[in-house]
Parts: C-alpha cells; structure tokens; sequence
C-alpha cells in the first residue's frame, strides 16, 4: 500500500521493516521508527480525536510531548491503556488504537451538538450550571458528566505488567540530549565524572536531528550520534532514551520515567514496562529545550493545523508531508525554516510573516528558493470542519488592530510559529525563582534554588554556539569541582544562519462581524472568550483564572498554552505578563502511568510478609491465615467443613476444658539491659518496678505523655540487670522508638540498653486446665507445681536438649504457661508440645480463639487500647502508681480524665442471648430516637462466649461504672441491626480470676 | 524526598528515618509539680513555625539513633543535623 504523504528515502526511519496497525478498527502501514502519529500523517489521516468540551474534531497539534489533541486509547497484549499521545507512542507491529471523547465514531461524534451550543457552555459552566437542586448532584449530574467526560478508559483487569523502581546517585544529571546536553555530558564525562544523561524520545539529538546546522563539518545529526556513540562507551556515563525525568524534588533528587517496553508489541521476559528511577544528583543541568508555541488565530484547532517545527519534524525525521499545500504562519524565522524543507522536497508553501520587513539569512535563503512570502499578514481563521481546506486572511495593520480585506486561499494544512516557549517545568519545580525574559516574551529559571543550571533553548538561548560555548563550559566546570579533573575538550566550529528578531504578536483580532472561537488551550477546550468571562467576573489571580476556566490544566499541562493565557490576561488587566506571573509548575511533567509509580510494591508484594518458625506447620494443619500488621496468624485450624465460627469455638471451648497451644511469636518483645533497667521500667509503666525480684514477671501498662494508654504487656526480670519485655504485635516497633527517645533524649543518664528481640525467640502459649500437665511433660525435671513455678512466675529449662524460657502468664484467663525458645528451634518446640500434648487432647488454637478467650475474660487488647482510652476507661487504674512518676502521669489529672461519669469499660449481653454485636455497633437509650441518636458507647469487641454459649460483646460505655444491669440498644446502622442488650460486668468468666492461680 | 546527614552514618535518604517534632520541647522533670500550663506547653502547644526549625529525627531502618535536624520548614533546606546529645548552638 503507498503511503500518499511519505517521501521517498528522507527520514530516520527503517524503511526495510514494515509494520502493520490499527487505527479506529481500520488497517495501516508504517515502519519501524514511525510513531503512530507520523505512520497515521503517512497515511493521511489527520482526524484522530474529538475535544473534551465541544466535541471539535481534533488533529495533531505537535510532534511529542506537548501534545494536546491526538491523545488515544491504546491496545497492547490483550491490555489497554488510556491516556496515550499519539506523538510519543513508537510504531510497533500490531498496534491498536482507537479515538477517545466520541461516540459513536471519531466521523459521527453525537457530543459535537455541544459545540452549536458553546454559548450555553462558556468558562466555569460546571461551577454554574450544576449546583441545584443540590440532590441532583449524585443521581443526575455526576453520572451525566462523568459518561460524556474523560479521556479513555482505565482497564479494569489486574495489570499484568513488571514495573520496577531503581535508586541511583550521579555527579550530574542531565536533562534532555540536546545540543547542550551532549556538550555538557561529554565535557563532564571527559573529566571522569558520573554522568546520567536523559532524553524522552526514542532518539537521541534534540533539535539537532531537525535543524539544518553543521558543527565540526559534519550535519548537526551526525555529530549527534558521534557524541552519543562515545558517551555510550565510557563507564561512568549512563545514556538513557525513551527516559522522561518528569519530577524535581527536595535535595536534588529528581525521578525519571523510563519506558522500557511501551515501544514493543509485547514486554520482553524478565524485563519491566517501565522503570521509575529515583535520582540523587550533586549537579543537574536542565538542557530540556523549548517548545514552539500557536499564534491565536480563529478556527485554530481544525486538524491541520499544528506547529511549523511538528512538521518539520514529520519531513525530517519520519519523511512525512503533513499536507501538500501548506500554509507557514510565523512571527519569526522559525516558520521559514519549515517552507525551506518543504520547498526542498517538492512543496510550495506560502508564508505569512506578521513581520513587516524582517531581514536574515533564513529569509535570504527562502526568497532565493523562491518561496512565496506575504509580510504583514495573518491568518485570520482556518476553515474545514474535519480538516484544514482553506484560510482566510488578510494583511494587518503595523499596531496588529486593523485587518485588512479577508481574502480565502486554498490549503490543506496550517503550520504556526509563535516563537519558542523554554521548558522550564524542571527549575522551576526545584524552586528556581523564574524570571520573565522580554526579548523572548518567556520566562526562563532566574535564581537557583538547588544545585541545577539551565542551558541552551530552555534557558532562552536560541543559539546554537552560544549554547555549545556555554554547555561544553558548564559540564567541563561542574565535574571539575566534583572530580577535581580538568580536561579540556575542544569545542567544535558551528556553521549555523542567523535569524532575526520575532514580532511581538501571538493573537489575530477577531474580524468585525465574526465571532470564531480563538483557542488557547486547545485540550481543554478553553478559548481567548472564556478567560475574557473569568476576569470580567472578577478572577484576578492566575492560579484563579487557571483553576476557573480549566487554561493549562489538562493532561498536556498546558505546554503549548500556557504563556498566550498569560499574554490576554496582562493585556486585559493592562499589565506587564512578569506581574501577572505564572501559575506553578508541578511535577509530574507529563502524564506518568500508575503502575510506574506503585513499581513491585502491588499484590503480596505491597508489604513485607512475616512468618512465625512454625508457619510450615500451620500450613501443613489446615490454619487459615490472617494478616495481624505484616505478620500472618493462624485464625483457626480447619477441621473438615468447619467455618471460622465453629472452628474458633471449638478451639476456645478446648482451652477451657483441656488444653491449647497457641503461637505467640509475633508478640513484640524487647531486651532490657543495664544496672538502671528497673529504674528506666518504673517510669515507663505506671506501676511500680523497682521490688520485681529476679524470676518474676509483672503486667504493665504504659502511657503517652498526654495520658492515653500505649501499650500493655508483661515484663521479666530474667536477671539482676536483664529484663525481658512483651509488647503488643501491633506497637512492637512503636514501644522500642518510645524507649529508646527516652533513653536517648530525655534520660541519657540512665545505663540501660534496649534491643528488638521479637524474631530471635519463637513463643508457644499453652493454655488450660490440663497445661501444667503438658508443662510437666516438656519438663520432667523441673518443678512446675503451683509452688515451683507460681503464677506470674519465670524460671529456665531444659527442652528435650533446647534451652527455653518458661513465664507462667495468661491471656486467655486459664492456667497457663508461655514458652520460648531460639527461633530456629520453635518448630521442633511447636512439635514436642503438639507430641506430649497428644495425651492431653491438646489443640492448637488461633487468634480468633484467642480473641474468645480473652474478651469473655474481660483482658483489654487493641480494640480498647485504641488511642483514645486511659486506664481508668480499661478498668486498669488499679495499675496507676500514686506514689511514683511516670511517662504521661501529669496527664491524667485532667479534668476530662478525671470526671465521675467518664467511659469506662463493660460487658454486653444480648437480651435474646442469639444475636450477635457487630462490632463498632453504637450503644444508645433509644432505638427510635431522632438521628443523630445520642451515642453513649461503642462495642469493641465481640466474641461467642464458649463457657455461657452465648454471644459476648465488650464495650467502652459513658460512666460504665453505673451502668451494669442497664437494658440499652446496640445499634449498626452499617448492618442494620437494632439490639437490645444488658450491660454486664466486662469479666464475664472467672470475675475473681481463679483459674490463672490454680 | 530529603536527604539527610545522620550524624553516624552519613547521608541518607528520608525514606529511612523517622520524625519525631520539635527538637526544643524539654520534657519537665520527673516528680516536679508544675501547673496545668506548663504541662499543656509541654503536652501540645507547638509553634508551628515557617522557617528554620530544630526538629527530631530517628534514623529508624539505620542506627536508631534520635538526632537533631535543623531545617526550614518551608524550603525544606537543611543547615545542619546533631547527635542527640550534641548542644545545639
């Protein structure tokens, strides 16, 4: 199939490999190297979209980055992906995509009814026309726009993709292969410094590839590629294409997007889509370039009219015509560059300057070619609907008000100069103060903030050896300061035509009688009416305006139209543009896929999974797992079909009755060293430390500073000056940054060292009235009687050859007894019990059990130490010292913490002894009380009692005290239930606490 | 992210530390009566301040150790870090 606008042999194309696509269902060619924008140009299609407002037919605008129209839906690997410019997506056999922001066709777009009713549409038109009845938000409004809104569809499958995150340092860092960034990576290579050199496209070269300069006798293309072909040798440079550094953030760390794969019908094995590389660099040099940008002119967003330097770029690196009867709008040199190489290659364009009589050896170059040029005039408006088919124009006036007589000439597509735009976006996000630049009607980075320079076009330096003298000096400066090498690199000679000076100009007046939209932000739809209506109402600020008529604030950023905003708003507010100032850049750059950004951290790999010593075993019986923080728990062991609520009770009804063996490695526990040990425990709990003998363990509680309790767990003195510490699974790492601010900071004087110890000790709670017997059993030596071994008692043993510590302390309520031993044993523990245990009817039991157990006992855990509760609301005040200080004692004289009626906790029976309490069930006076019902507690937590068999709840209730034997209602609206309900004692089982002392 | 000098073990990315506030609260004494004030001062009123501020760090996946951080708050410039037991001049 020939392609009607591809030139022979012109272009850096692979023309030997031909590749096949899709576009709209439709079948193309192209070749490798193409971008689906420049294949689809080859082939002639220029409609490739519908506007996100009006439904406007949309063309290309632009050949990379800034694109703001041609933006598809692509599909790859049986996947989609949304979002996808057309002018960075690379060619590749068997790619489809499709338009977005149309239904049902790109050709038919039903939404286009919108664009005849654009006067009904005008800025902040959501903001208006939305807001009543309010009720017609969710049901009406909401649906209505978010069906007719969006630019493609996330897919809703689980992303099969690798993405992966890589954390690197460099001396400098350079940003986009440019002229200035080869110079200066090569002068700072030159002296051994680390170098990361960075381009977003395929290719590496900048405006080199499309600029008709020579450097060092050859083309500026080839001297490109000389440069990279040796950067690419040296090994301390690393030269990156297809990499978008899209963020600049504190302490000179930059994160740069690569794609890896996007250019590949299919990602390669082992390899990722895409790698986000996370960069801290001493030096950054920005060498990003510039971006050309429109004049505004009527019509302007019909396809076919896009940026002279995207054609250009179409010719000279794809070898493709974006039309064959171009019209060149400029208000500089740069359109005359673009007619030169269409005049080259057999086009006749003509050129309209908005210039009266410019003079420079471009223009030389294009009078001797013989271009038709028309000074002092103008494009007024484009007409085509789908396409370009005409324009008219007329010469202007030297003050640009006055248009002259409109004439119509034919043509099929129009290519706009507005000068150049630097692309600041990287200084300014590490928050280099910009300074506007008047020669070029731009800004560019004035003052930096962190270690970054700005070169070349992005610093508002348009030539090229001045950028080459500059950039070889930087990089040479630079890498000497950091390496401390000198080596002079010679900078080569730069045969380069002048230009002269651009026009002042950037938007066409509107012909009398004629009222054509005149866009300035061509994605969002934001027209040169919309931001007159903004300030008419009294927007002033920029970052107003922005946010009131959406100008620059869609997936392009506004990168083609942000400063002709910023030039109607200071000419409406009779202002200079640098008082208007810019609104702020924000990374990222350009839009960054999610995946990207979330890297391995997806699935089962979004955190780290912590796994007991005995976790193979649990496996092998059936427990079924739940997360407990990062840890996994068995919840219940599985017997046949039971589910987790027969299984559970079972298990707890065996601790009451026989015997359980529940794994408690997850408990934090911390080592307590140094003769001031019981001094650092005595003001870190509320209770007393300093009388614990050697050999016993003690409950405790700690506070925060402001009163609420932290943490509660046991503690052993395993020596004179050895303590050994438990801690909740969940404040584990929380406890050991108290202790050690304490230590460090606020008490440096006391001897003590603390240290993790929760994964160097396995723990097995057995618990029930037969556990002494098992104890005995894993013991024979030892003297575990009840005068032995008391309880809250703690003495070593001898496990079958393995060294264990034996505490005898309970959660469960039962007599029970926790072993550890090293980690690497607790398996061959775990066994050994489950083995001597047989006899006994031992089961293991997990954390639902558990849960049973101790709430029917009434022992408080996570629910009720949630951060809100003091110890008095936990029936622990008993435990609050009045003689000693402690952490967060001052605290509790609070008024609040102190008053009669304060929330304390109880117990909750349903009336009908069947139903269940949700937990977080709320408890009320009043079932039918009007909304909101006044709550006076909440339930924390629920179990099945095993000794009552009947549901059990805990609750933290408003003067709890008062209230046991009160009939109230807890209510979960969430599940809606309504159930009536006594407040009972919270030690529901064993209230004397009995059975722990047996 | 910012990247901070552990007065231990050198320059480290943040990711590896965590905050720990203001650097000049003085916890009172233990067994001191002081009033409700004082206490409240302590407890929770914190100034908040734009600009330079000296503010805890624990170097949390490093050394452990809680060091001092002088930082501005709004350009997240940081001037110098100190051991915990360092004056701060």
């Amino acid at each position: 199939m020939s392609q009607d606008f591809r030139l022979e042999s012109v272009g850096l194309i692979n023309r030997d490999k031909k590749l096949s696509f899709k576009f709209n269902g439709k079948k193309y060619f192209g070749y490798e190297g193409d971008t689906l924008a420049s294949a689809l140009l080859a082939n002639g299609v220029h409609l490739v979209g519908r506007s996100f407002k009006y439904h406007r037919p949309r063309g290309f605008f632009g050949a990379g980055v800034d694109e703001p129209y041609a933006i598809v839906q692509l599909y790859r690997n049986n996947e989609t992906e949304p979002n996808i410019k057309a002018t960075e997506q690379e060619l590749f056999e068997g790619l489809e995509a499709k338009s977005v922001n149309c239904w049902p066709s790109v050709d038919f777009d039903i939404g286009a009814i919108n664009n005849f009713l654009k006067i009904f549409l005008p800025a902040g038109f959501y903001y208006k026309t939305f807001m009543w009845p309010k009720s017609f938000w969710y049901r009406i409004y909401e649906p209505f726009i978010r069906k007719a809104a969006g630019l493609g569809v996330a897919s809703t499958k689980h992303d099969k993709e690798r993405y992966e995150h890589k954390y690197e340092y460099c001396d400098l860092l350079i940003a986009g292969s440019g002229p200035s960034g080869l110079s200066s990576a090569y002068a700072a290579a030159k002296n051994g410094a680390k170098v990361i050199l960075a381009e977003d496209k395929p290719r590496f070269g900048g405006s080199l590839l499309t600029s008709d300069v020579n450097i060092g006798n050859q083309s500026g293309k080839d001297w490109a590629e000389g440069i990279i072909s040796e950067l690419k040798t040296m090994p301390n440079v690393v030269v990156k294409n297809r990499s978008q550094i899209f963020g600049y953030y504190d302490h000179n760390m930059l994160v740069m997007s690569e794609k890896v794969s996007d250019h590949l019908p299919k990602t390669k094995k082992y390899h990722p889509n895409k790698r986000l590389w996370y960069i801290r660099a001493k030096e950054v040099l920005i060498s990003s370039g510039s971006i050309e940008r429109p004049i505004v002119f009527g019509n302007n967003d019909t396809p076919g009219v896009m940026l002279s330097s995207a054609a250009k770029e179409y010719l000279k690196v794809y070898g493709v015509l974006v039309g064959k009867n171009p019209l060149i709008f400029t208000n500089n040199d740069s359109g005359y560059e673009t007619a030169i190489e269409f005049q080259k290659h057999g086009v006749q364009p003509v050129i309209l300057d908005s210039r009266k009589n410019p003079e420079s050896e471009i223009i030389d170059e294009a009078k001797s070619l013989g271009i038709n040029i028309k000074y002092s005039y103008v494009v007024v408006a484009a007409q085509g609907y789908k396409k370009v088919k005409s324009a008219d124009i007329a010469s202007i006036s030297d003050d640009k008000k006055q248009l002259g007589k409109i004439e119509n000439i034919k043509c099929d597509c129009i290519c706009v100069s507005g000068f150049w735009t630097p692309s600041i976006h990287l200084a300014s996000q590490s928050g280099n103060k910009t300074k506007f630049k008047e020669e070029i009607d731009a800004f560019v980075p004035g003052t930096s903030k962190q270690q970054e320079t700005t070169l070349g076009a992005a610093n508002g330096v348009f030539s090229l050896e001045e950028t080459l003298h500059t950039s070889f000096a930087k990089g040479r400066e630079l890498s000497k300061k950091i390496t401390e090498n000198d080596n002079e690199v010679s900078i080569p000679n730069v045969v380069e035509k002048k230009s002269s000076q651009h026009d002042k100009f950037w938007c066409v007046p509107l012909p009398a009688g004629k009222n054509y939209k005149r866009f300035l932000d061509f994605q969002n739809d934001v027209a040169v009416s919309d931001i007159e209506i903004a300030i008419r109402e009294g927007y002033r600020s920029i970052e107003h305006v922005k946010r009131y008529t959406t100008l620059g604030m869609a997936t392009d950023q506004g990168k083609t139209s942000n400063l002709n905003g910023l030039q109607l708003v200071s000419e409406i507010e009779n202002k200079v543009v640098p008082a208007v100032g810019h609104t702020t850049f924000r990374p990222p750059y350009t839009p960054i896929s999610i995946g990207a950004i979330v890297g391995r951290e997806v699935g089962k790999h979004s955190k780290p999974t912590r796994k007991s010593p005995m976790h193979a075993w649990h496996e092998k019986n059936n427990a079924v797992f739940v997360d407990a923080g990062v840890w996994l728990r068995p919840r219940y062991y599985k017997r046949g079909n039971e589910n987790l609520f027969e299984g559970s009770k079972r298990e707890a009804k065996n601790v009451r009755t026989n015997v359980g063996v529940c794994d408690v490695t997850t408990l934090g526990k911390i080592d307590i060293k140094g003769p001031d040990a019981a001094e650092l425990l005595n003001r870190v709990y509320t209770n007393a430390w300093l009388k614990l003998p050697v050999g016993k363990a003690r409950y405790g509680v700690m506070l925060r500073e402001d009163g609420i309790v932290m943490d509660d767990g046991t503690t052993t003195r395993i020596s004179e000056n050895h303590y050994h510490m438990t801690t909740t699974t969940a404040q584990a790492a929380n406890v050991l940054s108290h202790l050690e601010y304490y230590l460090q900071l606020v008490w440096p004087e006391l001897n003590v060292n603390v240290v993790s110890t929760t994964e160097q000790w396995a723990g097995a709670a057995i618990a029930g009235p037969k556990s002494r017997d098992v104890l005995q059993k894993l013991f024979p030596n030892l003297d575990v009687s009840n005068e032995g071994l008391p309880f809250m008692g703690y003495i070593e043993g001898d496990l079958f050859g393995v060294k264990a510590r034996i505490f005898r302390i309970s959660f469960s309520g039962e007599l029970a007894y926790e072993v550890n031993v090293e980690s690497d044993y607790g398996n061959f523990m775990w066994q050994k019990i489950m083995e001597v245990g047989e006899e006994f009817e031992i089961q293991p039991y997990g954390t639902e059990a558990l849960s049973t157990l101790r709430i029917e006992m009434g022992h408080v855990a996570g629910s009720e130490l949630d951060g809100r509760t003091i110890p008095y609301d936990n029936a622990l005040e008993g435990l609050v010292s009045k003689k000693k200080d402690f952490i967060g004692k001052r605290s509790l004289q609070r008024p609040a913490f102190t008053e009669d009626n304060r929330q304390r906790i109880v117990g909750v029976v349903p009336l009908d002894k069947k139903t269940s309490i949700p937990e977080g069930s709320h408890l009320v006076k009043d079932a039918k009380a009007t909304l909101p019902n006044p709550k006076l507690g909440h339930v924390s937590a629920s179990c099945w009692s095993v000794e009552y068999d009947n549901p059990f709840s805990l609750a933290i209730l408003k003067d709890g005290k008062n209230m046991i034997g009160e009939k109230l209602f807890a209510m979960s609206p969430l599940k809606n239930k309504v159930i009536p309900v006594e407040i009972v004692s919270s030690h529901y089982v064993d209230p004397k606490g009995e059975r722990v002392r047996s | 992210m910012l990247y901070i000098k552990c007065p231990h073990c050198g320059m480290r990315p943040q990711i590896e530390f965590s905050y720990g506030g203001d650097a000049s609260v003085k916890r009172p004494e233990l067994n001191k009566e002081i009033s409700d004030q004082e206490w409240d001062n302590f407890v929770y009123n914190r100034k908040s301040l734009r600009g330079k501020h000296l503010e805890l760090w624990q170097h949390i996946s490093g050394c452990r150790q809680w060091i001092k951080v002088e930082r501005d708050t709004a350009t997240h410039e940081i001037f110098k870090t100190f051991k915990a037991d360092e004056e701060v001049a």
